[in-house]
């Protein structure tokens, strides 16, 4: 099917410039504008804003400016991919720049949720669908033809008559002088000629040569490099500060206490290292607040299951009544820790406030909230901050917090100088923000002609909100249902990590299917069918998930995975909803040397249309190798609100040695794209769970699995 | 501040700097050269990897001081055109998602393939277990040194 925008209705593309010889297009950021209350308040900023810049230049150069922060999805690679594809343009002249941050002409301007490539999708086609037009008209008009009977392919225009063609850099001044076509077509995604194509990562050459790309690489003459010190333990505060020793150090400039942190600022990442260390702080408890240990939450999570006044986030039918009738109740507990992101950079940031303004360079997620913070913070307009975003070193979600961005900016503002802003390893693991511990207890009703008849999930957390996702599978498919949650307030930090709340959502609620499959006699991967096949045909409730996505899913990853077919081979199932893609998983496990061992996750992923094949199975891998590691071995427990991990050499995560092979498949449905920069993490951990549990008839309820039986190493 | 003379890439490189800062810090801030990567401080990430005399060394933990006459190569110097087969490998099988670890993880791999011209998958695995990647590219990485490893022959 072939797509037309209309770009007089909604003033999609505006031709920005035509000055420095070459055609610049900016396109609109806002979704199709239908009637509503939220999109009519829009319009009036509509023809100011600009999602991205599309560049042509007379020597046939493509510069596509690329708004969002890239942390290794892809989407440097993969947005220009999209705009490539509709222009036609020649894959090697494509330049890709990161844009600064500019509210003015981006809109979500951020990572997180996989959200981007969903969000700027139809934006991007349209801006190269548009240039393309322009240049087949301008090369029409040259050879007086008409636009129809001229084909663009690779940065040329050909009228096939005539065997006359140009390439878009001939072209392009004249395409400048023409008015933004009224309306474009954009192509079937069948005959796409890029996306789909395994692209290598544009910035491959410098990452490999060792470019200075990362916020941690940045470096402006005369800046200072700071390091802070703060509270070790959650829950405390300053009561003494002694720095006479840390500013006597050579190569020590300044030593400055604000709020609860003394920033150690001098001309070297080592000098204020070391001078750190010299430091004499004596902390206390804060008044009111509880410096809490991993022990207390045992207890605490025990009494919140018994709350009666937990918050109801859905409820069907008759939930009592179904489990007082039923012949046969699991019910099971599931439970994880806390876990940091641990991006590889840790957090750091440039920071120079100035009179007349204030800069600040560096890794972040979300530039927006950041500059906003910094606003806030100094009392200066935001017209007066600007930010540029440098690669980041990993994410994870630690990065849609911006801690480190204000102290950067706070510190310069103290001491009148730019600033680089370094978090050690140590301060990273310790410094919060960290994917919320939380207890999940299930329970289901089987009734006496072994239906599901009730099921009832509630989630406990600490710091976490909501900790379930009460409109995921299986609700909609069993009647009678109570989905609630008891929040604690707590001073040890949370924040979102890969897949929040699914990330280890999915593996507690993966694994109860498991055995609640298993209690009803039935296959794992029949029971889901028959749940999907009841949410069709008698729906309790909204159904808020693809039913056929999710069934094609399931039977296609049970075909690859040969499941039920190996021989030898204990195999668990897992099939997970988030972030809009779907993706099924089948993990193989066997023993050796009297222990199961995890050989091989077969992923079946539907994220729509695939952008970047190679980008695509990078982050599939990647995720379940991410979701792996962390259900086998992620854990940061405290004391007295202190974590007792704070670096590598305590903290484990999945290396190189023993990692499962994986097997990635898409789907190809021609839907629009939706993001993958997390949906392959939530299903990994139950279908090892539930492999696990065939290769030893143990059960995993808890994160993480090496600190249980059976996978608990005997000392 | 005592003054070292380095030689970093093949230059004579001088510095002044504390005897006991590590290299790693010698390289990012005094000499420019950050293609070393800090990502813990205590050699358990492997992404300050450089070549002290062809040896994968965690630049983090060596202090200047002891470095003497060594050559040392960072990721800026391991091939003046950036086309060591590891390189080409790394571009070829597409190996970068975030990208940060990955200069360590290229010279960690180069000093292997000097000493093990044709290693196994499982000799790979034992060589690379040191360096993390967060992003958990590693099935990429592997196939990337086994595809340098033919190239080199």
């Amino acid at each position: 099917m072939e797509h037309t925008i209309h770009n007089e209705r909604r003033d999609f593309l505006k031709k920005v410039s035509l000055s420095g010889g070459g055609l610049l297009l900016g396109f609109t950021l806002f979704e199709d504008l239908m009637a509503g209350p939220v999109q009519g308040q829009l319009v009036e900023g509509l023809k100011h804003d600009f999602n991205s810049y599309l560049s042509i230049a007379p020597d046939g150069t493509v510069t596509i400016a690329s708004p969002n922060p890239e942390l290794g999805q892809n989407i440097k690679t993969s947005f220009a991919m999209i705009v490539a594809e509709e222009l036609d343009a020649d894959w090697n002249k494509v330049v890709v720049v990161q844009a600064p941050l500019d509210t003015n002409r981006f809109e979500r301007q951020l990572t997180g949720g996989s959200g981007a490539v969903p969000h700027s999708w139809k934006r991007l086609r349209n801006a190269g669908a548009t240039a393309r037009l322009m240049l087949v008209t301008a090369a029409a008009s040259r050879w007086r033809v008409s636009p129809a009977e001229c084909t663009a392919s690779e940065g040329m225009v050909m009228h096939e008559a005539s065997g006359k063609k140009a390439s878009y850099g001939e072209l392009v001044m004249d395409a400048a002088k023409l008015p933004v076509p009224p309306e474009v077509k954009l192509k079937d995604h069948k005959s796409f000629k890029l996306i789909g194509k395994p692209i290598r990562n544009v910035e491959n050459k410098n990452i490999v040569t060792g470019k200075g790309l990362f916020g941690l690489d940045f470096y402006r003459e005369g800046m200072m490099y700071a390091v802070i010190q703060r509270p070790p333990a959650f829950g405390t505060q300053i009561k003494s500060v002694n720095d006479k020793a840390a500013k006597a150090m050579p190569g020590v400039t300044n030593v400055v206490t604000f709020k609860n942190n003394v920033a150690v600022v001098g001309t070297s990442t080592w000098a204020v290292l070391k001078a750190r260390k010299a430091l004499d702080i004596s902390y206390e408890p804060i008044p009111g607040k509880m410096p809490e240990s991993s022990t207390d939450h045992d207890a605490l999570f025990t009494s919140m299951m018994n709350r009666t006044d937990a918050k109801v986030n859905r409820k069907e039918g008759d939930v009592e009544a179904a489990f007082s009738k039923a012949a046969k109740v699991i019910k099971r507990e599931f439970e994880c820790p806390f876990i940091p992101h641990n991006p590889i950079e840790p957090m750091n940031f440039f920071a120079d406030v100035r009179p007349d303004g204030v800069e600040l360079v560096g890794p972040t997620q979300t530039p927006g909230s950041a500059r906003k913070a910094v606003s806030d913070l100094l009392k200066i307009p935001e017209s007066k901050i600007t930010v540029d975003i440098t690669r980041l070193g990993g994410g994870f979600g630690r990065r849609l917090k911006f801690d480190y961005v204000v102290e950067a900016a706070e510190v310069s503002s103290i001491i009148k100088k730019p600033v680089k802003l370094i978090w050690t390893r140590e301060d990273d693991m310790g410094g919060g923000s960290y994917r919320p511990a939380v207890r999940y207890r299930f329970e289901a009703a089987i009734d006496a002609q072994g239906n599901l008849t009730g099921y009832k999930l509630r989630g406990v957390g600490i710091n976490v909100g909501n900790s379930t996702r009460e409109n995921n599978f299986p609700s909609g498919s069993i009647d009678n249902l109570l989905i609630d949650s008891v929040d604690h307030s707590s001073p040890i930090t949370t924040g979102a990590w890969r897949a929040p709340v699914t990330n280890f959502l999915a593996c507690a609620e993966q694994s109860f299917l498991d055995e609640v499959a298993e209690a009803m006699g039935k296959d794992p991967v029949q029971l889901r069918l028959e749940l999907l096949q009841k949410a069709r045909t008698a729906p309790a409730g909204p159904v808020r998930y693809d039913i056929d996505r999710m069934e094609n899913v399931i039977k296609t990853v049970a075909e690859k995975s040969q499941w039920g077919k190996k021989p030898g081979v204990a195999q668990g199932f897992s099939v997970y909803f988030s972030h809009a893609s779907y993706v099924g998983q089948v993990c193989d496990v066997v023993m050796e040397a009297g222990k199961p061992v995890v050989k091989k996750i077969t992923a079946v992923s539907d994220c729509g249309i695939v952008i970047n094949s190679s980008g695509a199975q990078q982050q599939v891998m990647g995720g379940i190798l991410d979701g792996f590691g962390h259900a086998m071995y992620g854990k940061l427990s405290f004391t007295n609100g202190e974590p007792e991990q704070k670096n590598f050499n305590v903290y484990r995560h999945v290396r190189m040695k023993g990692i499962p092979e994986v097997d990635t498949s898409f789907v190809d449905n021609g839907k629009d794209p939706t993001g993958l920069g997390e949906p392959a993490l939530p299903p990994t951990g139950g279908a090892v769970a539930n492999a696990i549990y065939k290769a030893t008839g143990k059960r995993i309820y808890k994160q993480p699995f090496i600190e249980q039986d059976p996978l608990k190493e005997t000392e | 501040m005592p003054v070292y003379t380095l030689n970093v890439n093949g230059k004579s490189l001088k510095v002044d700097v504390a005897a006991d800062t590590p290299l790693l810090w010698v390289l990012r801030d005094n000499l420019r050269l950050v293609g070393t990567k800090f990502g813990c401080g205590i050699g358990s990430c492997g992404a300050c990897t450089i070549h002290l005399n062809g040896n994968a060394t965690r630049a983090c933990l060596l202090p200047v001081s002891s470095v003497g006459t060594s050559k040392v190569t960072t990721i800026e110097g391991l091939t003046e055109k950036g086309d060591h087969p590891l390189q080409q490998a790394w571009d070829e099988v597409d190996v970068p998602q975030c990208g940060y670890c990955q200069a360590g993880q290229i010279m960690t791999a180069a000093a292997f393939l000097k000493k093990t011209p044709n290693p196994t998958l499982e000799q790979v695995e034992t060589a690379m277990n040191g360096n993390l990647c967060r992003c958990a590219a590693y099935h990429r990485i592997r196939e990337a040194v086994l595809v340098a490893s033919k190239k080199t022959k």
